[in-house]
């Protein structure tokens, strides 16, 4: 247990120590709130839709820690480059542990960072639910540890930087627009639709919207169910890759 | 000096791809000895060394360190030896002292015995003042000292160098080759090093193993192995043994990675 801390509390530090990555990455989440905002809020209402920031802020929280999550999965190629993995390798230590560790301190840094996100969002004009924070919180916490794995697992097969960050966007973009999270996926044609439900962000967008915006009942512990589900799965997945690592 | 064979290596075999990069070798290391693995660039030393301490897998052959195995028991293993890599290893962005705290609680060192151990260590390679500087604003020798205090905080029975001293200027190299002797004689450390520096190898070594396209072509102490090659000095015996011709190597990717980022300079 001591050793999964040590790991979490080297990640925390690193974060924190880095102030231009934490200003960076709220970057892209903000200019998403107010352009897409300001620019559909009043077509959206039009259609009837209602409130469009109350709809688009859980999403962009939803995109702030889904990016920060993956992009973890950098700190494992830092890791090999600037040569510290080794020394995490030959620790008494089981593989199992490392990557525990490694994908809690991820998480955690990625919830903070969707929890900054919704603090931005209160003066845009979002008015969230706060009885069901914790709820959102727990949400919050499924989309971190899966897209942490998820991001280390790639990790894992890399060997420098720029072809890691290649992938993941190529891969990132889709799984963001076709979550729900920027528009209603309703009207959607089936095709669409079909990838929708086959991507794990969509449960976590759902589940997200659900607690912040809207009412939880029984289908947010289905979400909360899936979400849980695939973590467990993603965990396994990467810390197998993990344990694969030779350097 | 005992006998007890505290490193046992037989037949060991690694490839990668079809090229055998260590090929078919044996050879021991006695409790207590210091242990000197020299060879030309890409001979195969730091390739012996991650597989002695568990980082590959070998092709073939067979290790023991401590009596264990470390394919099969590589826990075992891990707690029995330190490492100094041959590349850096440590966390830039952490402190000296949070670098040695990670190690210390990755080792399950107890706590009060921790903190202790830290404070000892960080004054032998004299950083105690600088303890709590970020590692990224030390030098290179600081970098190295701090690693060799980091590789014998959980007093391992064996510590393994690849080029320890490379790139320190004279003063740093003769401080901490002191240290790792006073270690060897105080505690009984065995001591598995490289170098391409013959005359620090000559110094030290109680024993050495030369290897060559990665085939060990001569053993034997310092003084056995000057005499085989009717040499004056270990550099010339070496020059001898592993003839003149400078080695050529592809760079592996990872490789190709570090040497961009000296080229762009090393800091985030
Ligand atoms: N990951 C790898 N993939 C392919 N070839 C490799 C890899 N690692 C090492 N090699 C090759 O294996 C050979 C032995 O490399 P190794 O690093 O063990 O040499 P070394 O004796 O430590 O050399 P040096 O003195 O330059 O550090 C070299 O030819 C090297 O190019
Ligand atoms: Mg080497």
């Amino acid at each position: 247990m001591r050793t999964v801390y040590i790991l979490w509390l080297r990640q925390i530090k690193r974060y924190f120590r880095s102030k231009s990555r934490i200003i960076g990455s709220l970057g892209q989440p903000l200019l998403f709130l107010v352009a897409l905002g300001f620019g559909f809020g009043p077509i959206y209402a039009k259609a009837g839709g209602g409130d469009y920031i109350q709809f688009l802020t859980p999403g962009i929280i939803a995109m702030s820690t889904l990016f920060t999550s993956t992009f973890m999965g950098i700190e494992l190629i830092w890791d090999k480059e600037f040569g510290f993995l080794k020394e995490t390798l030959v620790a008494p230590v089981s593989r199992l542990k490392i990557m525990m560790g490694r994908t809690l301190g991820g998480a955690t840094v990625a919830v903070l960072q969707g929890l900054i996100v919704l603090l931005i969002s209160l003066p845009i004009g979002f008015s969230p639910n706060w009885v069901a924070l914790p709820l959102a919180i727990l949400f919050l916490i499924m989309i971190a540890v899966i897209f942490t794995a998820f991001g280390t697992a790639i990790a894992t097969k890399m060997e420098d930087m720029h072809g890691f960050q290649l992938i993941v966007n190529f891969l990132l973009m889709p799984l963001f627009f076709l979550s729900g999270a920027i528009f209603p996926i309703n009207g959607a044609p089936a095709a669409i639709k079909a990838i929708v439900l086959i991507n794990p962000l969509t449960y976590g967008v759902r589940g997200l919207r659900a607690a912040l915006t809207g009412t939880v009942d029984i289908s947010s512990l289905g979400n909360l169910g899936i979400m849980v589900g695939i973590a467990l799965l993603f965990v396994a997945i990467g810390s197998y890759l993990f344990s694969k690592v030779e350097i | 000096m005992n006998n007890e064979k505290i490193i046992q290596v037989k037949s060991l075999t690694k490839k990668y791809r079809d090229f055998k990069a260590v090929d078919d070798i044996s050879f021991e290391v006695r409790k207590g000895q210091i242990f000197g693995f020299l060879g030309p660039n890409g001979a195969g030393k730091s390739t012996t060394i991650k597989m002695l301490t568990t980082l590959l897998h070998p092709n073939g052959g067979e290790i023991m360190i401590d009596g264990k195995n470390p394919v099969s028991q590589p826990d075992a293993v891990r707690k029995a030896f330190g490492i100094v890599f041959q590349d850096p290893s440590l966390d830039d962005e952490l402190t000296a002292w949070e670098n040695m705290e990670f190690h210390g609680v990755l080792y399950s060192i107890p706590k009060p015995l921790r903190r202790q151990r830290i404070e000892h260590m960080l004054k032998i390679v004299e950083l105690w003042e600088r303890k709590d500087e970020l590692v990224k604003r030390f030098s290179g020798g600081m970098k190295r000292r701090l690693e060799i205090a980091r590789g014998l905080l959980h007093h391992p029975k064996v510590l393994f160098l690849d080029e320890p001293t490379l790139g320190l200027d004279p003063q740093t190299r003769n401080n901490i080759w002191n240290h790792i002797i006073d270690l060897n004689k105080e505690e009984d450390i065995t001591v598995f090093f490289t170098t391409h520096y013959m005359e620090e190898a000559e110094k030290v070594a109680d024993y050495i193993c030369i290897i060559d396209l990665g085939k060990i072509i001569a053993k034997g102490s310092p003084g056995e192995l000057k005499s085989k090659a009717k040499a004056r000095s270990l550099e010339d015996a070496f020059i001898k043994l592993t003839g003149k011709n400078i080695r050529e190597e592809e760079a592996k990717p990872i490789d190709k990675l570090r040497m961009r980022r000296r080229v762009f300079g090393g800091r985030r």
